[in-house]
C-alpha cells in the first residue's frame, strides 16, 4: 500500500513539471482547471454580484425609508421605473426584492462562497495536487458564468427582471398577466437558475470525489479540518436538493410555456378564465422549499466551517469538541431534508403536517446550539489574536445566535400565524442565514488572501471595515424585530395604506441609513481587497502559524501545489497549545515520534506504527532515486 | 458648480484618507510591529468587544421598554391570547441564553487577549460537556414544542357547526366579501362563471346560493366563533388580520380556512386605545403583484345584536342584481323571486 502511493506520488510530480511550462495567458487565467484560479475566479464573480446585490437592496431601501423622496436622480440609471412624479414604481420595487434575493442566496453565497473555498481549501486542506476533475471544476464556473450573464441581462430588459419574490412561487410567476416580470424576466431566470444548478452539481461532485479520494496519506477522515468537513457535507447536501428545484423549475416551465396545470388552476385573471385546472400551487411550494431549506445550510455549513478553523487558529486552542462538531453537522445536514414545510405553515397545507414539521424544525435547533457552545468553550482560556479573519468569525458567532433563536419563535407553527412573512421573518434569516454566511465569506478571505495572492491584507482597514459591518448589520437587522413584532408585512412598497403599519417612520428611516452606512463600509474592504492584491505586504510562509497543510506550500504554489512531493499527515490539525511543546502550534506535517515530549498517551501508542510506516517509505524512495 | 465643489470636496477627503493610510503602514513597518503576533490594536479591538457589548445591551432594553406599547398590537381574538403568551414565553427562555452567550462571547475576547507569555489551555474535548449542553436545550425545547402543538392543534381543529362563515376571496388587488345569507351555508362557485356582475363565480343554479350576499367590509359578532373561508381568484394572496393574529394563505383552486373567536368589538378597542378612528384591517401577506402593498378591508366586530339586526339588514346578490337571476331554470328562477318579493314588502 505504502509503496504504490508513494511511486504514484513521484509521478504525479513529473506530469506537473511537464504541464507547468504550457501555460499561457487563456488556461491560465479563463479557461483554467487550476482549482486555485477557479476559486479566485468564483470569489471576484461572487464579489462583483455582492455588490450588485447590495446596490438593489439600498434602491429599495430609500424607498422604504425615505417614501417621499424624490428619486429623480436615479433616472439615468433606471429610466422608466422612476415615474413622473420621481417615485419608484411598485412593480419595479418587487422585482428588486426578487432580485436581491436570488442574487444574494444562489450567486454570492452559494457559488461565491462555496465555489470560492470549496475549490480553493479542499486540494490544498487534504493534500491533493487538485480536484478529481479539473475539467469539469472549469465546466462549473463556466456554466455559473453563464448563468450570471443571464441573470444580469434580465436586469435590463424592458418588462423588467422577475418580480414574483425569491421564492417564484406561482401562479404569480407563472402568468405574464399578472406582473410584468413573469414574462421574459421569469423566462431568464429559469434558465439562469438551470445553469447554476448545472454547476453546483458539477462542483458538488468533485468537492465529495475529491475529499472521499484524493486525500494524502495519513489524513483520515477522523484528521480533516473542520473547514472540509463542512464543505463536504455542504455539497453532499447540494447534490441531494438541487435536482428538486430544477424538477420543480422545469414543471413551472411545462405551465408557463406549453399549457401544463401542474401548479396552475382555476384562475381568472386579466378578465378571462384560463383553461388550468386540477393544479396545485402547494406543490410548487413543497418542491422549492424542498431546496430551500436545505440551501440556507448550503449558504451556512462553508461559513460554520470556516470559523472554526479561523477561531481554533487565533484562540491558539484546539476546536472545542472536533468530534462533537462534526455529528453537530452530520445532524444538521440530515435534519436539513426534513425540515422544509415550516416555509409554510399557513400555506394552506394540512395542519397535521404543521405539527410534525414543527417537532422536527426544534430538533435542527440542538446540533445548531451544541455548535455555539463549542465555539464558545474554544475561546475560553485561549489566548486570542484579533486578526481580521477572527473579527469576523466572532461576529458570525454572534449573529448565529441572534438570528438562531429567533428561529425557535418561527419554528413554532402557533407563533408563526402571526410572524409568517413579516419583518419578523426578514430580521431572522437576514442574520442568521444572510449576514452570518457573509461574515464566514469575509472572514475566509481574510484568512486566505495571503495563500490566495502571496500578499497580507492591511489589517487595520479590515478592523475598521469589521466594527462599521459589525455595528451596521446590527443596526440594520435589529430593529426589523421590532417592525415584525408590530406587524408589518414583507414586500410591502409602502406602509401608509394601513393604520397598523401607520408607525415607525422614523425606525424605516433608521435602518435604511445603517444600511446605505453598512453597504459604503464594504468598499474598503474591495480597496484593501484590490490594493493588497498588487501593493500588500509580501506574506510569510505560514502568517496566521496554522497547522493545515495549505500553509505548508511556496508562496505562490503552482498547478499542482507541491513542488515536490505530497506531504504526509500524522495528526489532526488542532494541535494548537499542547503542553509540553515548544511552539503554541503543531502543523499536521510533523510526525508524531517527532514530538515525544507534548504526546498524548493514547498518540505515544501510535509513534511506534508511525515509525514503521516512515521507514518503509525511505525505503521505497531510495529505491527510486538509485533508478533515476 | 456645486457639483464640482463636492467633487473636489469628496477628492480632498480620498487623498487625506489616503496619506493617513499610507503613513501609518509606514509607521508601522519603521516600528516592525507588523513581525508581532500581536500588535497594541489586539487590545483595541478586545475593548472595543466589551463596549459593543455594554453599547447594544443598553441600546437595546432602553429601546425595548420605550417602544413596548407600540410595538406590542392589541390582541382580539382568544387564541391570540394564547399565541401571544406563547410568544413571550418563548421570549424569555430565548432572551436569557441570548443575554448569556453574549455576555461570554464578547468578555472572552477581553479576558483571553492575547499574551505573550501565557499559553492557552489545551482542552480538546469534555463529553459530559456536549451531552449536557445536548440534553438541555432539548428537553427546553421540548417544552416549547409541546405548548406551541397544543395552541396549534385547537386552533387548527374543526371550527365548531355554529361558527358564522364568512368567506373571504382575494384577487388582484382587492379582497371581496361574501356571506351565506340565512341558511349559513355558502353556494357553490365556479371560477368560469365569473363576469363583471358576477366578480365570486357564484354559482346561481345551486339553491344555497340565493340568499348569498356580499358586503363592502367584514362583519362579525363579538364572542361568537366566526369561520373564514378564504380562497383566491388569480394569484396567491395571503389573509393577515393582525390583531386577531390571523394569517391563511388565499390559493387558487384549494379553498382554506381559519376560524377563531374575536373578543372585543371594534367600539370597545376604541375605547381601550382612545382612538376614534380605529379600525380591524385585513392586509395581504404573500407576494402577489404590483398592489401588494394596498390589499385593505376592514373588519367590524359588533355585538352579537346588531350582527344578527345587521344580517337582517343585507341585500343578496339577487336581491341587488336580479339580472342574475335571468338565466335561471325554471324551479330556482321562483326561488328567486319569491326572495325578490320578500324584499319589496
Amino acid at each position: 500500500m505504502a509503496t504504490a502511493s508513494v511511486a504514484h506520488h513521484d509521478a504525479a510530480v513529473h506530469d506537473h513539471h511537464d504541464h507547468e511550462h504550457h501555460d499561457n495567458f487563456i488556461t491560465k487565467y479563463i479557461f483554467t482547471q487550476d482549482h486555485k484560479m477557479i476559486g479566485k475566479q468564483f470569489l471576484i464573480t461572487g464579489i462583483f454580484w455582492a455588490l450588485i446585490g447590495g446596490f438593489l437592496s439600498i434602491l429599495f431601501r430609500l424607498q422604504l425609508g425615505f417614501p417621499d423622496m424624490n428619486l429623480e436622480f436615479l433616472r439615468p440609471l433606471l429610466g422608466g421605473w422612476i415615474d413622473e412624479s420621481g417615485k419608484l414604481d411598485p412593480t419595479f420595487y418587487l422585482a428588486l426584492v426578487t432580485m436581491h434575493g436570488t442574487i444574494m442566496v444562489f450567486f454570492v453565497l452559494t457559488a461565491g462562497l462555496s465555489g470560492t473555498f470549496s475549490n480553493f481549501l479542499i486540494p490544498l486542506q487534504i493534500g491533493a495536487r487538485d480536484m478529481a476533475s479539473g475539467f469539469m471544476n472549469m465546466l462549473s464556473y463556466w456554466f455559473f458564468f453563464g448563468s450570471s450573464v443571464i441573470m444580469f441581462i434580465s436586469l435590463f430588459i424592458k418588462t423588467g427582471p422577475a418580480g414574483g419574490g425569491w421564492v417564484v412561487y406561482p401562479p404569480l410567476s407563472a402568468l405574464e398577466q399578472a406582473i410584468p416580470g413573469s414574462g421574459l424576466g421569469m423566462t431568464l431566470w429559469l434558465v439562469a437558475m438551470t445553469l447554476f444548478i448545472a454547476s453546483s452539481l458539477l462542483g458538488g461532485i468533485n468537492y465529495i470525489t475529491t475529499v472521499i479520494n484524493l486525500r494524502t496519506k495519513g489524513m483520515s477522515f477522523s484528521r480533516l479540518p473542520l473547514t472540509i468537513w463542512a464543505f463536504f457535507l455542504t455539497a453532499v447536501i447540494g447534490l441531494l436538493s438541487f435536482p428538486v428545484l430544477f424538477a420543480a423549475a422545469l414543471l413551472l416551465v411545462f405551465d408557463r410555456s406549453f399549457g401544463t396545470s401542474f401548479y396552475l388552476a382555476d384562475i381568472y385573471v386579466g378578465g378571462e378564465a384560463l383553461p388550468n385546472t386540477g393544479g396545485s400551487p402547494v406543490l410548487f411550494q413543497h418542491l422549492f422549499w424542498f431546496l430551500g431549506h436545505p440551501e440556507v445550510y448550503i449558504v451556512l455549513l462553508p461559513a460554520l466551517g470556516i470559523t472554526s478553523e479561523v477561531i481554533a487558529t487565533n484562540s491558539r486552542k484546539p476546536i472545542f469538541g472536533y468530534k462533537a462538531m462534526i455529528i453537530s453537522m452530520l445532524g444538521i445536514t440530515i435534519l436539513s431534508f426534513i425540515v422544509w414545510a415550516h416555509h409554510m405553515f399557513v400555506s394552506g397545507m394540512n395542519p397535521f403536517l404543521g405539527s410534525i414539521f414543527m417537532f422536527l424544525t426544534l430538533i435542527i435547533a440542538v446540533p445548531s446550539a451544541v455548535k455555539v457552545f463549542n465555539y464558545l468553550t474554544t475561546l475560553w482560556r485561549g489566548n486570542l489574536i484579533f486578526t481580521p479573519a477572527m473579527l469576523f468569525s466572532i461576529g458570525l458567532v454572534s449573529f448565529f445566535i441572534s438570528g438562531g433563536l429567533t428561529g425557535i419563535f418561527l419554528g413554532n407553527s402557533a407563533i408563526d400565524i402571526q410572524l409568517h412573512d413579516t419583518y419578523f421573518v426578514v430580521a431572522h434569516f437576514h442574520l442568521v442565514m444572510g449576514s452570518a454566511s457573509f461574515f464566514g465569506l469575509v472572514a475566509g478571505v481574510y484568512h486566505w488572501f495571503p495563500k490566495m495572492f502571496g500578499r497580507m491584507m492591511d489589517p487595520r482597514l479590515g478592523y475598521i471595515h469589521f466594527w462599521l459591518t459589525f455595528t451596521g448589520v446590527y443596526l440594520v437587522f435589529f430593529p426589523m424585530h421590532y417592525i415584525g413584532i408590530a406587524g408589518f408585512p414583507r414586500r410591502y412598497y409602502s406602509w401608509t395604506n394601513f393604520s397598523f403599519t401607520e408607525m415607525y417612520t422614523d425606525l424605516n428611516m433608521f435602518v435604511s441609513v445603517a444600511a446605505i452606512i453598512t453597504f459604503a463600509a464594504q468598499f474598503i474592504f474591495l480597496f484593501n481587497f484590490f490594493y493588497s492584491m498588487y501593493r500588500g505586504r509580501k506574506a510569510s510562509l505560514n502568517p496566521w502559524r496554522s497547522n493545515t497543510l495549505e500553509w505548508t506550500t511556496p508562496l505562490h504554489p503552482g498547478h499542482g501545489n507541491w513542488p515536490g512531493e505530497i506531504p504526509t499527515v500524522y495528526r489532526w490539525p488542532y494541535d494548537y497549545s499542547k503542553p509540553g511543546a515548544p511552539e503554541d502550534f503543531i502543523p499536521q506535517t510533523v510526525p508524531l515520534s517527532q514530538t515525544p515530549e507534548s504526546n498524548l498517551p493514547h498518540e505515544q501508542e501510535l509513534v511506534k506504527l508511525e515509525m514503521e510506516i516512515m521507514k518503509e517509505e525511505s525505503e521505497v524512495l531510495v529505491a527510486n532515486e538509485s533508478k533515476h | 458648480m456645486y457639483g464640482f465643489l463636492i467633487g473636489v470636496g469628496v477628492l480632498l477627503l480620498f487623498s487625506i484618507i489616503w496619506m493617513v493610510y499610507r503613513i501609518q503602514t509606514l509607521v508601522s513597518v519603521v516600528k516592525g510591529s507588523d513581525n508581532k503576533v500581536a500588535t497594541g490594536s489586539n487590545k483595541v479591538n478586545a475593548i472595543l468587544f466589551v463596549l459593543f457589548l455594554l453599547g447594544t445591551g443598553i441600546l437595546m432594553f432602553w429601546y425595548s421598554i420605550k417602544e413596548f406599547d407600540n410595538y406590542q398590537m392589541p390582541v382580539a381574538s382568544e387564541h391570540g391570547v394564547i399565541t401571544d403568551q406563547l410568544f413571550w414565553i418563548t421570549m424569555a427562555v430565548t432572551g436569557v441564553v441570548f443575554l448569556i452567550t453574549h455576555i461570554l462571547l464578547f468578555i472572552f475576547p477581553y479576558k483571553y487577549q492575547y499574551k505573550e507569555d501565557r499559553k492557552a489551555t489545551f482542552y480538546p474535548d469534555n463529553n459530559k460537556l456536549e451531552i449536557i449542553w445536548t440534553a438541555v436545550p432539548g428537553v427546553v425545547l421540548a417544552g416549547l414544542v409541546i405548548s406551541g402543538w397544543m395552541a396549534w392543534s385547537d386552533i387548527t381543529a374543526p371550527a365548531p357547526e355554529k361558527a358564522h362563515v364568512v368567506e373571504i376571496m382575494g384577487y388582484q388587488f382587492a379582497w371581496e366579501v361574501r356571506y351565506p345569507g340565512k341558511d349559513n351555508v355558502l353556494g357553490d362557485y365556479d371560477y368560469r362563471l365569473i363576469t363583471a356582475s358576477n366578480s365570486h363565480g357564484v354559482d346561481f343554479t345551486d339553491k344555497n346560493a340565493i340568499d348569498d350576499f356580499p358586503s363592502p367590509k367584514v362583519v362579525i359578532p363579538k364572542g361568537e366563533p366566526v369561520l373564514f373561508k378564504i380562497r383566491a381568484r388569480d394569484v396567491l394572496h395571503s389573509v393577515f388580520a393582525p390583531h386577531m393574529r390571523l394569517k391563511m394563505d388565499a390559493v387558487p383552486g384549494m379553498p382554506t380556512r381559519f376560524w377563531f373567536v374575536p373578543t372585543k368589538t371594534t367600539a370597545e378597542m376604541r375605547a381601550e386605545l382612545n382612538d376614534p378612528e380605529f379600525e380591524y384591517e385585513i392586509a395581504c401577506t404573500e407576494i402577489c403583484g404590483r398592489g401588494h402593498f394596498s390589499m385593505k378591508k376592514v373588519i367590524e366586530v359588533v355585538e352579537p345584536e346588531a350582527y344578527q339586526k345587521w344580517l337582517a339588514e343585507q341585500k343578496s346578490f339577487i336581491q341587488q342584481n336580479p339580472a342574475l337571476a335571468e338565466n335561471l331554470p325554471a324551479e330556482m328562477k321562483e326561488l328567486a323571486e319569491i326572495q325578490l318579493s320578500e324584499s319589496k314588502k
